[in-house]
């Protein structure tokens, strides 16, 4: 197997070295260490071979680490991201966990310090080679479940797709019980396992949660496999529309929504209650992309909802599995109700 | 080399550390008051500006009445109100989470 490639960034020539030297020489996986001093040349280096990972520093001359993060995360979404800098800084950790980072690491002043970061490198490192179970980046859910399985883990997952949660209870290698949507079980399992995009935690177990699945992991895996096939017999573009308009005609019922509007590419639009579909529609999706667009320039992690409020009715946007959403609602309904009536409709349109 | 390191470092760019604080603007975009601090770069204000601007005169052109917006980020929040022609914008960063989030 050949060895795995790090590129590690920083301005600092003697530190590059230095650990360029740790990493290559006292890592049992024998990396290859590759270096660079500024993030355009780090960049150039990614776009012209494959790494497995990236150490970065944050306080760099030109273009600083969150800039260089940013870039990376978007075009090379396999690498994995580590940041190693002296900058002691709570917001910057959460900044830079924000843009998907793997590990934030302070440069290491003792020994021991030292002995740490170079044992969670090479773990990160072995977990690749391993196959990435645990990589997780290009990995589904399916994959992440059967090694926490098989390994006769204890842990609780918590999957997030935008705002939509759902939790997986694993108890010594056995799902125990599952969450999402309003639904438990088995039913939630499922739900969960159809979602195609999120991100995911492994938080530490929950002793004293109840078993509420009986069934082996395997035959749950096994249902949700044959359930998943038979759905994706449909064409996506069919299965989108289907979805979309069920969605809508279930939306249109909610409590409080005064109009809904999906929008997927310039020409697809669904809507209900909204009598300029067009102009609306190209306003969504300009709006949420330029927000976006502003999150990355700013760098500040995902753009997760956007609520507008005006004298007649207030209205809340996101971006769902590729869709931008957009429900009305009126306009004296307290935030708190529409944030949560706004959760559960996109919780139903992720269904 | 005293005096040397004292330039090297005077041009060293430094990380941008999220503010608190707002600021308005008139309806050109043009920033005319503001409560942030130096240190953010005049830059990503006026960015955050046009693009506020930008949501609220398409609206406008689509016949959707809005006069505020929330932005919710990952590590920041900005509040947005339309204020003759202008906008006064509110930047709150969050303090999130500390733990690794991986992607499916």
């Amino acid at each position: 197997m050949a060895a795995p490639k790090i590129l590690l960034l920083d301005d600092d020539t003697a530190f590059t070295e230095l650990y360029r030297e740790m990493l290559s020489k006292h890592l049992s996986s024998m990396p290859e260490v590759k270096t660079s001093t500024s993030g355009s040349r780090a960049l150039a280096m990614l776009d012209a071979e494959p790494f497995n990972m990236l150490i970065v520093d944050l306080n760099m001359p030109k273009m600083d680490g969150l800039q260089v993060l940013s870039i990376v995360r978007r075009k090379h979404p396999h690498v994995r991201l580590v940041v190693l800098t002296g900058v002691r800084d709570e917001q910057f950790r959460t900044r830079a966990y924000a843009m998907g980072v793997d590990q934030y690491w302070i440069k290491p002043e003792s020994d021991q310090e030292v002995g740490l970061f170079m044992e969670s490198i090479e773990s990160l490192l072995s977990r690749e080679t391993q196959g990435g179970f645990r990589g997780v980046q290009s990995k589904s859910l399916v994959d992440i479940i059967q090694l926490e399985c098989l390994s006769q883990s204890s842990c609780l997952l918590k999957i997030s797709n935008g705002l939509i949660e759902g939790k997986i209870w694993i108890k010594n290698g056995e799902v125990i019980d599952a969450e999402a949507a309003g639904l438990v079980a088995e039913a939630a399992f499922q739900r969960i396992l159809a979602w195609k995009t999120g991100s995911f935690e492994i938080l530490p177990s929950d002793d004293t949660r109840d078993r509420t699945i009986q069934e082996s992991y395997q035959s749950l895996l096994l249902n949700s496999a044959q359930a998943l096939d038979e759905a994706s017999a449909s064409t996506p573009a069919q299965e989108a529309t289907t979805r979309a308009t069920f969605a809508l005609a279930d939306i249109s019922q909610w409590p409080g929504v005064e109009f809904a509007m999906a929008v997927r590419g310039r020409k697809a639009r669904d809507y209900y209650g909204i009598e300029n579909p067009g102009p609306m529609g190209q306003w969504l999706e300009e709006t949420i992309k330029n927000f976006q667009e502003l999150g990355d320039y700013l760098q500040v992690g995902q753009l997760q909802e956007v609520l507008g409020t005006g004298p007649k009715r207030k209205i809340a946007m996101a971006t769902l599995s590729g869709s931008q959403i957009c429900i009305g609602f009126p306009a004296t309904m307290p935030p708190e109700q529409l944030r949560d009536t706004f959760k559960k409709i996109l919780e139903k349109w992720a269904c | 080399m005293g005096l040397l390191d004292l330039f090297s470092r005077s041009s060293r760019k430094v990380l941008v550390h999220l503010p608190s604080g707002s600021f308005t603007m008139d309806r050109e975009g043009k920033i005319m008051t503001s409560t942030l601090p130096q240190s953010f770069p005049q830059q990503f204000t006026l960015e955050i500006g046009k693009q506020v601007l930008t949501c609220f005169r398409g609206a406008e052109r689509a016949q959707v009445q809005v006069s505020e917006i929330v932005l919710q980020y990952s590590a920041l929040k900005i509040l947005a109100r339309e204020l003759r022609g202008g906008a006064i914008v509110f930047l709150m960063p969050q303090a999130g989470t500390n733990q690794p989030v991986k992607r499916m």
